[in-house]
């Protein structure tokens, strides 16, 4: 498939799903009712303009963002490492943001609404950024990044995170303690307002950055000294891709809990279909991954509505086939 | 023309507080092939890596078209120096064509001009084939094809830059006979069009037959710098490898030929 196509024919879908995930749930409302409420025009639909501005819109446009958020940030990270493997949830960055996230849950708690998600999300930003340099120090060398090294990395910051949650939960009361479960199942129920507008920002941030580092990403899958025989300023293009992509993983874990394989899957299925241009691989990953993210929650809250099964259950019930699939062909990948 | 585009002057390297290249000297001209050769362990590839600035001069100086090669912007050096690893770790599926195209990344010379580029060195590695194919599913030799079209079409055209260097670290030690030679001949043309060329061989033969000049090193010291005929002898090969060979003159090239085993 031509690159170009495939960006068309996503940009064209994601409208479509976003309206999917706003008619379908609990109650499902006439496609042009919503529409008309979208555009403003809700005389006489009140009960139905409740439902779609208070609960189904915050909620599609967080699902968007932060299945976006992921497909890219695991799109770049996999350049970063030169690894297929590479992912947020699998290398111990969503566990380094949970527990970054739950420290300020149980120590600033107190403060709720905007503030205290933003420090909830800032708090998960450097738990990220934490794990992912890490990881890299331990797992890269001269010769490109060991596997084997990533993902043992990735399963010593899993436990000392597990560790820490413990710690945490053991000296939390039973106000914190819900939180800190809750958060933890992670999920999109929560969305609200001031939620969509801080992934909001930091989407913004990441869509506008790391797109213009796509030739760099291309010429660092060469080797590090290839890139930068090519001009490429390798080092500060390297912290710029740690900081966004930990941010993006960061704030969509303080937002949505760990939502595991998107990151993983997406930019794969990509890949598969268009080549590793990240030129092309960025922006279709974006758009793939708010998709995939968007029918995965549907899906949660339709199959069995009017309760809702965890979205992270469904992604992982996607991802883990998935996952084995790609190491059974690691070979193909040079792995 | 530059009749000094690389000046090497007093250069020591070390690598992990261990002196690796000591008191090299050498001045190449544009269009000239410096073929350096040596037993494993001798600082050839440590060299090599210092002329494109992987390596910081320990003591001495390399200076490219008259400035010292630290003091060039990565961007405009990218456009001129060019350099062939000896592996490469690239485990991602670009296709051919996509890999060679990379090379093109430091100029902005516009996607028409960076086509047709790409086509002219795929030919001239004789990959054209292959140019669809994914990198990932290539022979050994293939593969070192494609990384040489790279780094050629990074240096290709004499109006994105005109003092241009190609390194080539063991440019044909996968390939086959037909392959080294087509290669070298691609090089030597690349010469012919004003590049300078310094290559690390381990074919003293092929060396012989293909550079102007040769710098034969040992632990990290010359042991003999000159043409072809004044480095590869029988007396000179015993100092560099510590072997007994015969040196014969090839009867259509007159340059020398080492025979061994």
């Amino acid at each position: 498939m031509s690159p170009r196509r495939l960006v068309w024919l996503l940009a064209l879908a994601l409208p479509c799903c976003v309206l999917a995930a706003v008619m379908l749930g609990a109650v499902r409302l006439p496609a042009l009712d919503v529409l008309a409420v979208l555009v403003g025009r809700d005389e006489g639909l009140d009960r139905l303009a409740l439902i779609v501005r208070q609960l189904r819109l915050p909620r599609a446009l967080l699902t968007g963002l932060v299945g976006a958020l992921l497909a890219i940030c695991g799109a770049a990270m996999q350049g970063l490492f030169r690894n297929p493997l590479a992912d947020p949830s699998l290398i111990g960055v969503t566990a380094g943001a949970s527990v970054g996230a739950s420290l300020v849950i149980v120590f600033a708690g107190g403060v709720a609404g905007f503030v205290g998600l933003s420090l909830v999300s800032l708090g998960a930003f450097v738990g990220g950024t934490a794990a992912v340099l890490l990881v890299y120090r331990l797992a890269t060398g001269p010769g490109g990044t060991s596997v084997a090294t990533m993902l043992l990395a990735g399963i010593a910051i899993g436990a000392l995170a597990g560790s820490v949650g413990s710690l945490l939960e053991f000296h939390a009361d039973n106000e914190m303690l819900r939180r800190i479960s809750l958060w933890r199942m992670g999920g999109l129920d929560g969305a609200n307002w001031s939620r969509v507008a801080i992934v909001a920002g930091v989407s913004a941030l990441i869509f506008a950055v790391l797109p213009r580092q796509a030739d760099a990403l291309n010429a660092l899958l060469l080797g590090e000294s290839e890139a930068r025989h090519l001009g490429i300023a390798v080092d500060r293009i390297k912290r710029r891709l740690v900081l966004l992509t930990a941010a993006g993983v960061g704030v969509s874990v303080a937002v949505a809990g760990a939502i595991t394989f998107v990151g993983l899957v997406v930019p794969h299925i990509v890949r598969m279909l268009i080549g590793p241009d990240h030129r092309w691989l960025l922006p279709a990953s974006a758009l793939a991954g708010a998709i995939l993210l968007l029918v995965a929650d549907t899906l949660a809250r339709v199959v069995v509505a009017p309760t809702e099964l965890p979205v992270g259950l469904l992604t992982a019930l996607l991802g883990a086939p998935f996952f084995i699939s790609l190491l059974r062909r690691r070979r193909e990948y040079g792995l | 023309m530059s009749e000094r585009l690389l000046e090497v002057e007093g250069l020591a390297l070390t690598a992990g507080g261990r002196t690796v290249v000591e008191a090299v000297e050498f001045v190449l001209a544009a269009g000239q092939h410096l073929a350096v050769i040596g037993p494993n362990g001798a600082g050839k590839s440590t060299l090599i890596h210092a002329l494109i600035g992987d390596v910081a001069p320990a003591a001495g100086s390399i200076r490219l078209a008259g400035r010292a090669l630290a003091d060039w912007p990565a961007r405009e050096r990218a456009c001129r120096v060019a350099l062939l690893p000896q592996a490469s770790a690239l485990g991602f599926p670009f296709t051919v064509a996509e890999v060679v195209r990379l090379g093109r990344g430091p100029h902005a010379s516009g996607s028409v001009a960076d086509r047709d580029i790409v086509a002219q060195t795929l030919a001239a590695c004789d990959i054209a084939h292959l140019r669809e194919r994914a990198y990932t599913q290539l022979s050994g030799g293939e593969k070192q094809r494609v990384q040489l079209a790279r780094v050629m079409s990074q240096i290709w055209r004499a109006e994105d830059a005109g003092d241009r260097l190609l390194l080539l670290d063991e440019p044909v030690a996968a390939l086959d006979l037909g392959h080294q030679r087509l290669v070298m001949r691609e090089v030597a043309a690349l010469a012919a069009r004003g590049v300078a060329v310094v290559s690390v061989l381990h074919d003293i033969s092929l060396a012989a037959r293909y550079a102007d000049r040769m710098l034969a090193l040992r632990e990290g010291r010359t042991i003999a710098a000159g043409t072809p005929a004044e480095v590869v002898t029988a007396e000179g090969m015993q100092r560099l490898f510590d072997t007994r060979t015969r040196v014969i003159v090839h009867p259509d090239s007159q340059t020398p030929v080492v025979l061994h085993g």
